[in-house]
């Protein structure tokens, strides 16, 4: 669209013809108050509060609804405005209640806000108030009808935006109301869009409802501790007498990766934090046999003399990290295993093949998709999985680039998702993960017409009967979808745990074949990522060097094996057979994971580091309680490879952050620390350190990190127990992490660069077969996260209930 | 529609339904009428009903509620056999609805969109019926009557009385 050029307030402004008034004005700065408009939704124009003064036009016009054009003449705020909206107002608070000192909306009620600009100080109406009980819909929504002012924006924002379509309007007039599908209840997503959407306090959380008021909250941005999308999300924090409370989590200025979206785990899931499950206080096993609490010095010191015995005996380590520590934590661990303990033993319980998606990228710089692509890519090829399940943020940019950009999506997946009512073409596959059937795509679309077997999904298709109507068999159909595919200029590939090794380079090898073909592999965890990016991998260190070249790594890590080591399962198996001296567990839970049978531990020293008693933890010799992700800082890598910065937000008085508590197990082994967390100088001289310029005898005492911080314009860290020095030193020692810092301390996403990978990785990789496990969470279900948080429970049960009586309904007909 | 062995509507009028989906540009467009002629047949929109209409259209059942609920002359609950709809607007309330409308409250012992105990009858006091001329006027069903006293409405009652009498008659032999 051509620019025009329009007078608004007597200021000239240029926008794109056609774009609304009320949007051109506020990209100015200038505010036009509005409750129905709902940016990206369509449009109301219920609530006459943008009303502004257009030249020549007899009527005072809506801004939500005037498209610009040359030439016009707006005024936005006058006498006879600022009337018009005050009698809107009146209007409005005709029959709203005054509860603002016990509502929850009160202090950031855009209603409350406009009543003090424009509102009058008293009513002409005299009638009574109609008042109505507030409603419980949902363990996660509540509705208090006469605060609600019908601005329609949760019925966009369920419909529209999430694509479930569970609130309407019924009746008429005075009497109209917001209505949930179930009648009185809500059958749906739970995702709380609604409430967040509600400009007044109508919709209300059952997390947060009559708690506390938004000033009395301290505001944390952080990364949802959930799943692998990495939403930011805003923490309401409260003081408690045994740390903090968090109160609320919603994503209160709508910045960061996911803009105005969180579901439901992101917005009610966080009550695990203060669980009476928690564990608080170290416990050590007594003779006995048994756990018992013990203090953190007594705790350190066991499990540093008995990883220094174990060490000393020649036995071996083990180390498994993982999925939902820091990059800073989890590159912390391998380089104790490899640097401390000596061993390459070291893993985490993989849910993705990321180290197949690293070496079948490698070399290819700018061909993974962030994210924030999803949102404006003119073409998406989903692949299996099912987004709006497991990667909601996913879902939501892949809906909504869907109704504003007119985005295509193509979807091949075995089994119907949510998501195909977005796609321009679906294709049914007739395959199961079982056969390893997905590969067989990648030959299909690489032109292989045989490589799609349909014979073996006759009953699938019968299912389906829209599909077979319209193409006459599914192979053509299979073929219209590769053209439509393959005529695409630009695309985003998108899969997930259904393709692993060999299966990932087939795909990519395919795409790269191809220009503007941009990937995303799908992740579990709020760091799966970063756990494998990290290192905590047998064969592969920190950026996915290989251990048998380790390159600059050579040179920084004393003791470095150039032997892969056991991955989680051999270490498993090795502690079963009696050959594994101690294994060491953060933040996982292998035992429940790889189904072993806890008697394989006898002769094996278990440490776990954990904030629940996990079925490890509970057979561990020694338990450290440890900080969950809104009680540390560091930062945390999505699926699409998007670092963000994770801050401190809650406190919880016993425990320590896994950063601190592998420090302290560090220090109590006799380790030089500054050896492990590069903080303050080398302690020749501060400043005057030898910056790498020396030669001859003393060339090998160049501190890399200093010169590295020096090159940088920054300065050393001043604790061994900040995270983000060994954040400088992950970017000095990963071409991949070269992370744009304003972006990412400002709580913004920074891509990370998955290319860089050595290219001799390749080799690497060829041979070796990993276990993958995928956790398939849903929409309120998160590991053992999950499990101990009360709201997810509720709402789950509640979903189930809801849901079964829906199919026992259909049964009986 | 693959359901139609199940569905709660007589085959006439399901025949009709799959007819009027198909009318418009838009498959929701035929739902005002579809819930006309539903109340017609059921006697008013039960949920079976709006979770029919809207797997016909293919809405949801909360879109159909979200219309239905807005037109006052669709209605939620049973009403009796005779539904009797006064008019009270200006006209007929000149020409003595009121009267009218009070009468038949103390003739049926009922109110406002009351129904008696036999469910023969209902009653309701509704907006404008478009007899302006001939005021005051009722409606029973799809039947007016005009030019209304209160004999004239004891006459008008009686008659659908002895209607609904043999019609049970027949319906009671008929089942005998």
């Amino acid at each position: 669209m051509p620019d025009v050029t329009f007078t608004v307030d007597g200021k000239k402004l240029t926008a794109p013809a056609g774009t609304l008034l009320i949007d051109a004005c506020r990209k100015a700065g200038i505010e036009i108050p509005a409750f129905c408009y709902y940016p990206g939704l369509s449009l109301q124009a219920a609530c006459r509060m943008c009303v502004v003064r257009q030249e020549k036009v007899p009527k005072l016009q809506t801004a939500c609804t005037t498209q610009v054009g040359e030439g016009q003449v707006f005024v936005t705020e006058s006498a006879e405005i600022a009337q018009a909206r005050k009698a809107t107002i009146e209007l409005l608070l005709g029959n709203h209640p005054l509860d603002c000192p016990v509502c929850d909306a009160g202090g950031e009620c855009e209603l409350q806000d406009m009543t003090f600009k424009y509102g009058a100080g008293e009513s002409l109406y005299v009638e009574a108030k109609q008042h109505r009980e507030e409603q419980k819909w949902s363990p996660a929504v509540y509705f208090d009808r006469p605060r609600c002012i019908l601005c329609y924006r949760c019925v966009r924002m369920c419909g529209e935006g999430m694509d479930v379509w569970a609130l309407g309007i019924q009746s008429r007039g005075a009497s109209a109301t917001i209505a949930p599908n179930g009648g009185d209840h809500l059958d749906c997503e739970q995702c709380g869009m609604c409430i967040d959407a509600c400009p007044v306090g109508a919709l209300t959380s059952d997390t947060y409802r009559y708690k506390t008021r938004p000033w009395e909250m301290n505001h944390v941005a952080t990364v949802c501790t959930h799943c692998g999308d990495g939403c930011k999300v805003t923490l309401g924090i409260r003081q408690a007498d045994n740390g903090t409370d968090i109160v609320r989590a919603d994503n209160r200025d709508k910045s960061g990766i996911n803009g105005d979206f969180l579901c439901a785990k992101g917005r009610f899931g966080f009550d695990f934090v203060e669980s009476p499950d928690r564990l608080t206080k170290p416990l050590i096993r007594n003779a006995a046999g048994t756990l018992e609490p013990a203090t953190w010095e007594q705790a350190i010191r066991h499990v540093a003399s008995k990883l220094k015995e174990v060490r000393a005996a020649g036995r071996a380590i083990g180390v498994i990290g993982s999925n939902t520590t820091t990059n800073e934590e989890n590159y912390l661990l391998q380089k104790f295993a490899r640097t401390v303990l000596g061993t390459n033993n070291i893993d985490h319980v993989r849910s993705t093949d990321y180290p197949g998606f690293a070496a079948a990228m490698a070399g290819h710089d700018h061909r993974a998709a962030s994210l924030r692509d999803t949102q404006t890519a003119k073409a998406i090829l989903l692949i299996g999985g099912n987004p709006t399940e497991e990667h909601p943020l996913l879902a939501w940019n892949l809906r909504t680039n869907f109704r504003l950009n007119q985005a295509r999506l193509y979807i091949a997946t075995d089994s119907p998702i949510k998501l195909e009512r977005q796609a321009l073409m679906s294709l049914q596959l007739p395959v199961s993960l079982e056969s390893g059937g997905y590969e067989s795509l990648s030959d299909f679309l690489g032109g292989d017409d045989n490589a799609l077997d349909f014979g073996a999904m006759d009953d699938v298709i019968e299912s389906r009967p829209t599909q077979t109507d319209t193409v006459p068999t599914e192979l053509t159909h299979a073929k219209t979808f590769r053209e439509a595919v393959l005529a695409e200029d630009s695309l985003i590939v998108i899969f997930g745990e259904e393709f692993r090794g060999a299966a990932i380079q087939k795909l990519v090898a395919w795409g790269l074949g191809k220009e503007n073909v941009k990937f995303a592999y799908l992740g579990d965890y709020v760091n799966s990522r970063g756990a494998a990016d990290m290192g905590l991998l047998p064969d592969l260190l920190p950026g996915y060097v290989p251990v048998s070249e380790p390159g600059a790594f050579g040179e920084e890590y004393a003791n470095l094996s150039k032997q892969p080591g056991l991955d989680a399962v051999q270490m498993l198996d090795a502690a079963g057979r009696g050959e594994l001296g101690a294994l060491y567990v953060v933040g996982a839970d292998p035992i429940a994971s790889y189904g072993v049978d806890p008697a394989a531990f006898e002769n094996t020293f278990v440490i776990v580091q954990d904030i629940f008693l996990t079925e490890t933890a509970a057979l561990a010799d020694v338990v450290l309680p440890s900080a969950s992700l809104y009680e540390k800082t560091g930062t945390v890598t999505n699926s699409y490879g998007d670092v963000q910065l994770v801050k401190k937000a809650a406190d919880k008085a016993g425990v320590k952050t896994d950063f601190e508590i592998l420090v302290r197990v560090a220090g109590g082994m006799g380790i030089d620390i500054k050896k492990l967390v590069p903080f303050g100088t080398t302690g020749k001289g501060g400043v005057t350190a030898d910056m790498g310029q020396s030669r001859g005898a003393q060339s090998g005492e160049a501190d890399r990190h200093a010169v590295w911080l020096t090159a940088n314009n920054l300065e050393p860290r001043l604790s061994p127990f900040d995270p983000l020095a060994v954040l400088d030193e992950i970017q000095r020692l990963l071409p991949a992490y070269q992370l744009d810092r304003l972006n990412l301390f400002g709580g913004n996403d920074v891509p990370s660069q998955p290319g860089f990978v050595p290219v001799s990785d390749l080799l690497a990789q060829a041979a070796h077969q990993d276990v993958v496990l995928p956790a398939h969470d849903g929409l309120f279900t998160s590991g053992t996260l999950g499990a101990h948080t009360v709201a997810l429970t509720e709402i789950r049960q509640y979903q189930h209930s809801v849901s079964d009586a829906v199919v026992a309904e259909t049964a009986a007909d | 529609m693959s359901t139609e062995s199940l569905s709660i509507f007589s085959p006439q009028l399901a025949a009709r339904f799959d007819a009027l989906v198909e009318k418009y540009p838009l498959r929701r467009s035929a739902l005002i009428p579809m819930l006309l002629y539903a109340q017609d047949e059921i006697g008013y929109l039960s949920d079976a009903v709006m979770e029919e209409v809207a797997e016909r259209i293919g809405i949801t059942t909360l879109d159909v509620r979200n219309v239905a609920s807005y037109y006052s002359m669709l209605r939620f609950k049973p009403v009796g056999k005779y539904n009797v709809q006064v008019c009270t607007n200006i006209s007929c309330m000149l020409r003595g609805a009121y009267d009218i409308f009070e009468h038949l409250q103390d003739r049926l012992g009922i109110g406002h969109k009351g129904v008696t105990a036999d469910g023969v009858f209902s009653l309701e006091e509704v907006e404008c019926i478009g007899v302006c001329c001939w005021a005051p006027a009722l409606q029973v069903n799809y039947d007016f009557h005009d030019d209304l006293t209160n004999e004239k409405v004891d006459d008008v009652l009686a008659s659908y009385r002895a209607k609904a009498r043999s019609e049970q008659a027949e319906g009671g032999s008929a089942h005998a």
